[in-house]
Order: C-alpha cells, then structure tokens, then sequence
C-alpha cells in the first residue's frame, strides 16, 4: 500500500501528542496530571485574543520585532547561485530565536498564576531569555545548566546571574544539556504546585512541542510577508539549523503546506558522521527512542542507553530531535542533512567577511550547508537562511579553534 | 499470569504483616557482587524484590540511584545482563516475586514483545516503568498483562479521585504509592499525609498499595506499615552499596553484608 499524502503538513500532533508515531506524554505520574493542565491553559490562552494581543505587543516592544528579511548580496555574488537572504533573529532582544518562545510561556505562566520559573540551558541562549523575562515580569527563576558548559559558556552564565536568576549546575551523568532537562524535571516533580517548567525547544512531553512551535511560527509567519513584499513571491527554499529544532520548525511549519518550497534541516556533523560518538545528528546517525517525555531519534548505544552529542556548537550537541522534525523526515516533507564542525567554522568566517554579520554558531551549519546547496541553485532561486542568532557567545570558541589566545 | 506476587501479598495477610519490597539496581556495583546482594535479599526479610535496569538518564531518581545506574552502566550492564541475573537468581529462588523496574528507552530498543517474552522467560513478575503514565498504555502495559507479567502503576500525592480510576485501571500485582513530591531518596516522607493519601486510594483499588520513595530507617518502615499493604526501600540501600565500596569503586566482601544488614534491620521495622 503507498502511503497517502496529507491534506496538510500543518495538523499535528493528535489528541494523544504525537505526530506520526513521534512525540507523546512519557512523563512520570507525578507529573502527568500537571502536562493535563498545562495542556488546557495553553489551549484557552490560543483561543483568547487578549493573551494574544499582549503577546503581541511584548513582541514588538520588548523583542523588537518583525526582525528583518535581509539580502545578503555579497553571500549570494560569491556562492554564485541562489539568491539568499537571511531572516535576522540575531538582531532581537538578547540575541537569538529563543526569547520569541520564552515571551509566550512566560505570559502563559503568568495566567495559570505560576510564580516561579525554571529552565534547562546548553549554550545558555534560552537561559539567558528566560531569566530576561523573569526579570521583567518579577518572577523567580531557576536555571539548570551542565556543569561542563558553565566552565564554557561563563559569559552567558554571568549575565543570567545579573538578570537575577540562580544557576544550578547539573552535575549527574555527562554534565551537559540532557542532563540539565533532567535536572529539570526532577526540580518540576519536587515543586509541581508553584513551577511553571520553560522549555527551549520544540521538544519534551505533550504540549510542549506543539506549543514552542506555534511560539516560534512567528520566524516563518514574518519571512512569508516580507518575502511577498520584497520579491512578490514565496522563497524557493528553507535552510535552518537542528539541535532540538526550534528555529528551524518556527522557519518550516508555516510553509509545509507550501509544496514549492523545498525545506532543509541541518543537523550538526561535529567531527564526521562516520566517527562513532562525535556528532550531535540524531536524524541522519540516531534511531527512534524515548528520553525527556516524548519518542524521537535519538543517539544511543545498542543497549538504548543514551549517548553524548559533540558539536562545536554548544546549542546543538542535543542528542535528541524534537518529534516534529523526526515525523516530517519520515514523510519526507523535509530534508535533513549535516555540516561539520569545520564547515560551519569556515562559513563562520565567511559571513563575518563578507557580511559584517557575526554569526552564531549554530545558524554557521545552515550557512555551511547553503554554501553547498546554492551554488547549484538558478540565479532566481530565492533562498532564506535563517540567522537563528549572533556569534558574540562562541567568540572564545572560534578564537580557541582558530588558535587565536583571547 | 503469574502468582508470586499474589501468593506473597496472600500469605502476608494470614501472618498480619506488611511486605518489605527492597530495591536494588541490577549490576550495582559489578555483575557477580549484584548477584549476591540479590540472592541474600530473601534471606534478609525482604519479601519482594525490585531489580532496577540501569539507565543512562534516570529523570525520578535522585543521587543514590543515579549513581548506582552509572556504577552498574560502568561495570558493563546490559538489559541482556540484567535479565541473566534474574535468571541465575530464580535457579535458587522460585517463589519471591521480582519486579523490573526501570525506564522505557532500553526496552523500547530491545523491543517490547522480546523483552517481554525474555523478562518472562527469566522469571519476572511484574514490571514498574516510571515514564509510562496511563497515557501511553498501549505501549508496554496492555501487551505486558497480555505477556502475562504484573504491570504496576506508580501512584503520587498528584493522583487526585478525579484522576485515580485512570491510573487503576490496566493495573495489577500492587500498587508503588510515591510517597513524596519529588525523586527517590531524597525528602522524607510526611508520615501523616502518606496514612491520609493511601486511606484515600483504597477507596479506588482493591490491590495491595506499598509505599516508597524516602524511606531510610526501621522507625519509617515501622510507621508506614501500620498504613499500608508494604514497604519500599530502594536508595538507603543502593547508598549502602556505594558506601561499602573501596577508594577505587570496587566491591569488597562486604558489600553485600551491609545492604543485607540494612534490610533486616528495616525488616524488624516492618514487622512491627
């Protein structure tokens, strides 16, 4: 039997929390009837325009969006191919993508009378968002952050401790991001009556990965208008960044329907595929699993115990997908490839150069992978790539890469 | 369907006494170490056994056990292995239920149906999966009774009346009453909201509820034992492990003396 196409990519997930065979609610009990009622509060906040209204206005205000559709006219001279243009969440209020979701948890949280906040961080860009927004609503907010990216990450770290919020080092297993979710959710288990939990990504149990996407759609929402403005037409391409996938979805969901419009997610490559442990793709080197409430490729060893992801980007060492993603690369909506760590250094230093535009490093693998992609590509072609953040963070990073001592 | 637990619960109720259902992880701290702490547990009053199947991302457990997990994951554990223990374990005990708990991923990987066959075949009673609320039953829960294998559901302060019949209904064996907010072995529990809670329950189930999560000494044991069906213990023994352990993380013949030692101790608690 050949599978039916779907009227539309944009349904999901069911009244179980899954897309496909993805996603879910794999959560302890404890916390189950609590998924219940946020699940319900997220439903009545969507169907209420005050919420969005005001969500609207923090939006514009505070974030200071839309952010700009820029051509980036040098990139595309130099490629040769496609004509690209960035989409600039780089340019919102602390720096990335990430506080485009944290706004709508946030006022969420404030509606279900949740008076204190915590959230898991790798990089520390979600981190610092979420202790932003705590800090200008008066919230308390607890940060959990692996114990190896504190020692690499400080200046996130400091200014997540000058907006106001604890940060808690997670000190179990490998020290990094998964174990700070796990961290977590033992923190949200011990204190269910008061926490509201902040997600970064579009993963996690039911509601969650629905509900961070329908935060980030603005990226896409935005790009579409401006797109029409600028060109008169849709872009014929997509290229974003996967950790967990939360740039990219907000880029990709409003477009699936869109069937022109091819989509590219790229997963972090770190040292290779082909090395056993030291990437961060969970698509293209992982296997369906469950870990942190929902089922999604996962890195993992033959024994499903969970493996770490190296990337040189501390945002995308995930070893997880959001489940969203996993579906639509079963259905072959999107396609997901990789960069390297070293593509994505080289298209770092390209964009600086050519640009002026310092890019994080995460949004470097979707340059890296357009630097691939478009050179193929008509001079017609319009690209977007999505600038998920700016580089000012990972300046140690690529300093100590490029054996430059700051 | 298997018995062991029933028969158990069963002959308790004609002695009068609660069950003390010890937790140990599978593999902690070295196979053939695990094997004895396990084998001696019966001997030392314990009278049901959770054998714990070391996960790499223990999201409900707090220190002891994750780093007994990670002990275990160190000296080479593997689902496979876990399931060979409990075999070598049932060569010379063929009549105290034991329980695997763990978490879904490693069993999701070795298959549901396989592991249920296997988990059976090595003489398992019942399974405890902590991140499979009723929600996602027919994942482990409806093919585990079809297997003919105990799944038994955990219950916590958050399960309301509302919620109650939801979470009771695909289950059997026992009930594992969560007896604080929070992970495993971490706060103590609040001795009068667990008596109040687990009156509460009984209005919704005729099984036996055991309670767990917290207790450390035989004092709590005892307390707990007037209220309830059974009591667990987990972490203050996989802390007895780890405390018997040389400089270098290694099992010494004292290992398994200690946790046995603190399970009679909270035995003689259990038995009033």
């Amino acid at each position: 039997m050949t599978e039916l196409t779907p009227n539309s990519y944009r349904t999901g997930p069911d009244e179980k929390g899954l897309f496909g065979i993805y996603g879910g609610r794999f959560v302890a009990e404890t916390l189950m009837p609590l998924i219940l009622q946020l699940e319900q509060a997220y439903k009545d906040a969507k169907a209420d325009p005050a919420f969005k209204a005001e969500l609207n206005s923090f939006l514009e205000h505070y974030v200071g969006r839309p952010s700009p559709l820029y051509f980036a006219e040098r990139l595309t001279e130099h490629l040769g191919g496609a004509k690209i243009y960035f989409k600039r969440e780089d340019l919102n209020h602390t720096g990335a993508h990430k506080i485009n979701n944290v706004m709508g948890q946030i006022l969420l949280a404030r509606r279900m009378g949740k008076k204190r906040i915590i959230a898991e961080t790798g990089a520390g860009q979600h981190g610092v968002a979420t202790a932003t927004a705590c800090a200008r609503f008066g919230l308390k907010c607890v940060i959990y952050m692996g114990e190896v990216d504190i020692a690499r990450q400080m200046p996130n770290v400091f200014r997540m401790k000058l907006l106001g919020a604890e940060v808690v080092p997670a000190k179990s297993g490998s020290r990094t991001l998964k174990d700070a979710l796990n961290e977590a959710l033992r923190d949200w288990v011990a204190n269910v009556e008061d926490t509201f939990y902040c997600i970064g990504t579009v993963a996690g149990p039911a509601p969650y990965p629905e509900m961070v996407r329908d935060f980030q759609c603005i990226i896409g929402d935005e790009t579409k208008r401006q797109m029409m403005a600028h060109e008169g037409r849709l872009p014929d391409s997509l290229v974003a960044a996967i950790g967990g996938g939360s740039n990219a979805m907000g880029l990709f969901h409003p477009f699936l329907d869109d069937r022109s419009v091819e989509i590219y997610g790229v997963e972090a490559a770190g040292l290779g595929l082909k090395t056993k442990d030291k990437h961060a793709a969970s698509i293209s080197g992982g296997k369906p699993g469950v870990l942190h409430g929902n089922r999604t490729y996962l890195l993992m060893d033959d024994d499903g115990q969970i493996t770490e992801g190296h990337s040189i980007s501390a945002g995308l060492d995930y070893p997880g997908i959001g489940p969203e993603h996993a579906w639509l690369n079963d259905i072959g909506r999107v396609t997901y490839g990789s960069a390297t760590d070293k593509e994505a250094l080289e298209a770092f230093k390209l964009c600086c150069a050519l640009e002026g535009i310092i890019p994080a490093l995460e949004p470097s693998h979707a340059i890296a992978y357009a630097m691939k992609l478009a050179p193929k590509k008509p001079k017609d072609h319009l690209m977007v790539i999505n600038m998920s953040g700016r580089g000012d963070k990972d300046i140690f990073t690529v300093a100590d890469h490029l054996g430059v001592k700051l | 369907m298997s018995t062991r637990i029933s028969d158990k619960f069963a002959a308790l109720k004609a002695e009068g006494r609660a069950a003390l259902v010890t937790y140990v992880v599978g593999g902690d701290p070295d196979a053939a170490t695990s094997l004895k702490i396990v084998a001696g547990l019966p001997k030392a009053g314990a009278d049901i056994i959770e054998l714990g199947m070391p996960f790499t991302d223990p999201m409900a457990d707090g220190p002891a056990i994750q780093a007994g997990g990670l002990r275990a994951l160190a000296s080479g554990a593997t689902m496979k292995k876990t399931l060979a223990l409990l075999k070598a374990f049932r060569k010379g005990d063929a009549t105290t239920p034991v329980v695997l708990m763990g978490y879904y991923n490693p069993i999701y990987v070795y298959g549901v149906e396989k592991f249920l066959k296997d988990a059976k075949a090595a003489g398992a009673d019942g399974l405890i999966v902590v991140d499979l609320p009723p929600e996602e039953d027919d994942e482990l829960c409806l093919p585990a009774m079809e297997a003919g294998l105990n799944f038994i559901r955990l219950a916590t302060p958050t399960t309301d009346d509302a919620r109650a019949p939801a979470v009771f209904r695909n289950t059997s064996g026992f009930v594992y009453y969560v007896s604080v907010l929070g992970i495993t072995g971490t706060k103590a529990p609040d001795l009068k909201s667990v008596a109040a809670n687990v009156k509460r329950l009984k209005g919704h189930t005729a099984l036996p509820i055991c309670v767990g999560f917290g207790v450390k000494t035989a004092e709590q044991a005892r307390t707990i034992a007037t209220h309830a069906d059974g009591v667990v213990v987990g972490s203050a023994l996989v802390s007895a492990v780890e405390k018997s352990l040389t400089r270098q993380g290694k099992a010494t013949a004292a290992t398994p003396r200690a946790v046995h030692k603190l399970v009679a101790e909270i035995a003689k608690g259990v038995r009033g």
